[in-house]
């Protein structure tokens, strides 16, 4: 089985929410299509959502909820 | 009371920058505090010492309150200086420095409290005769508050959050179905956003032109340093800002001015304060909107315009010292514009653009000013707010501070980084902007239709 990772394309603040009191977008051993949000990142106070570019399923986060994130950093690795 | 020896800033960036500088030249030892992603900052350069107050994330270092005191003992810092931003207004934060027997340079935590509450603050405007818009008496606290008020305001009229500021939590709204409609949800969001769920209205005033007034108040007596011009916005973002607002009629001019330190000396005032209006061109009618009781990224107009160093002055204030000034010295000479530099790529809808500025070349000469954190090699951190320098330029008038301006943004050439540079080249060209024929809407309207000029 092929695993992937999806990469964050901007540095800043991961977060694994789309807002501080809603569930996480994904978990872990969610099955994801491609374009569907995983997270968000925040760089210089905008929010940018990061997107899946293929489908999968979620075996681990890679990075956890409001940590600092590097641009080319993975988040999650996916298996077919 | 006792002379600041020791001042901590807790803040980062330009503004950092400048306090040192404002505390250096009064003989005041610096402290910066500074987040894991500051560590090479040019503030942290600069002060005499650092200290480190946490990770990248802001609500871990910048906004924490016990981080910044502990940070204070350690330095054995007697005054903590809050910059603009972060804590700058929270008034808790005020309450724990004095608690912790150390100078809050700022006005007491009582004031900012009033002031952050924009509801009470109309009510204290309406008290001290300062027109506001009209709006809600106070809080709205039922639906049926809410429609009562907006139908005797008429449409369309602002859903605003008591607690909020920056144009954080506004809603317009058009008609009632769309008020019973976003009431709640407005309540909800303020209560998420700012911890308190208090909302009132407003009437909008459309076409109006953002006119501010600094003042400096020593707790007794309060003195004004005439206004600013700030319509210029992106997002209720400030983009360019002037001093004086030079379309202004002189009688206006003094008017609102005398507004704003009644209302300042309506709260006793401490420190340096704006007050900020609206002012509708048409009818010549302006009305106070709110107060920020902290210095603001764009004091340097007002610096150059009265010759005044307003961070300096607020220092002195804070460590026990009366105001030095009185109004009659104080004269508003020439004309000056800033322009707020961001990393940001107008190109691309303004994208952030954070990274390592591999070439600096920054403007100088007569009348030139830029107020920065940037150095060459620096990489500026993706965490924060995405200002990294303002260019300001003074001249005997208007037209020439505009010539000024742009022959100084020439000379600018920061490689590594997308800047709002060129966006400010195309606004000094622009035949609008020269004529001063503007108001808050304007740029955004501005950017939609020049987009591709931008490129």
């Amino acid at each position: 089985m092929a695993t992937k990772q999806i990469i964050s394309p901007l540095p800043g603040t991961f977060y694994r929410r789309p807002a501080p009191d809603s569930p996480p977008f994904k978990a872990e051993g969610d099955r994801i299509a491609a374009g569907d949000a995983i997270g968000l990142v925040e760089v210089m106070k905008s929010f940018h959502e990061i997107k899946a570019q293929f489908a999968g399923k979620i075996v681990k986060f890679l990075i956890d909820n409001e940590e600092p994130i590097m641009a080319g950093q993975p988040i999650a690795d996916v298996e077919d | 009371m006792a002379t600041i020896k020791t001042l901590l800033i807790a803040n980062r960036g330009e503004i950092a920058v400048r306090i040192i500088r404002a505390a250096r030249e009064l003989g005041i030892r610096t402290v910066q505090a500074y987040s894991d992603a500051d560590a090479n900052s040019l503030a942290v350069k600069l002060a005499d010492v650092a200290v480190n107050i946490g990770p990248p994330q802001a609500s871990k270092s910048y906004l924490s309150i016990a981080a910044i005191l502990a940070a204070a003992r350690e330095s054995e810092a007697d005054a903590v200086h809050p910059g603009y931003g972060f804590l700058a207004e929270n008034a808790d934060f005020a309450d724990a420095v004095e608690a912790a027997s150390l100078i809050f340079v700022g006005p007491p935590g009582s004031v900012i409290r009033l002031m952050g509450d924009k509801a009470a603050a109309r009510e204290i405007a309406a008290k001290a005769g300062v027109p506001t818009v009209p709006g809600s008496d106070g809080r709205i606290d039922t639906p049926e508050d809410a429609r009562e008020a907006a139908s005797r305001l008429g449409y369309p009229v602002m859903i605003k959050a008591a607690a909020g500021g920056g144009g954080r939590g506004i809603r317009i709204v058009n008609d009632r179905a769309e008020l019973d409609r976003l009431v709640p949800q407005a309540s909800v969001e303020a209560k998420t956003a700012f911890g308190d769920g208090g909302l009132y209205l407003e009437k909008l005033v459309e076409r109006a032109r953002h006119i501010e007034v600094q003042v400096l108040g020593d707790g007794r007596d309060v003195v004004h340093l005439y206004e600013r011009e700030c319509s210029l916005q992106r997002r209720r973002q400030k983009v360019w800002e002037e001093a004086p607002a030079a379309h202004l009629p002189d009688e206006i001019r003094a008017r609102l001015c005398a507004c704003a330190v009644e209302l300042a000396r309506a709260v006793s005032y401490r420190g340096a304060g704006t007050l900020e209006f609206l002012y509708d061109e048409t009818t010549r009618d302006f009305y106070f909107i709110e107060m920020n009781t902290r210095i603001q990224v764009e004091h340097p107009v007002t610096e150059f315009v009265t010759g005044v160093d307003l961070v300096r002055e607020m220092i002195k204030i804070a460590g026990g010292e009366p105001l030095g000034l009185r109004q009659a010295d104080i004269r508003c000479v020439g004309h000056s514009i800033e322009c707020r530099i961001n990393a940001e790529d107008p190109a691309m809808g303004f994208m952030p653009s954070p990274g390592i500025v591999s070439g600096l070349r920054v403007p100088s000469g007569p009348g030139v000013r830029f107020d920065s954190m940037l150095y060459a090699g620096y990489a500026v951190p993706p965490f924060y707010d995405s200002l990294i320098g303002k260019l300001i330029v003074w001249d005997e008038s208007r037209a020439a501070a505009i010539e000024r301006l742009r022959r100084a943004l020439g000379e600018f050439e920061i490689d590594g980084l997308k800047t709002t540079i060129g966006l400010h080249e195309a606004l000094a060209l622009d035949a609008d902007v020269r004529a001063l024929r503007f108001d808050t809407k304007f740029l955004e309207r501005w950017i939609e239709t020049n987009a591709s000029h931008l490129a």
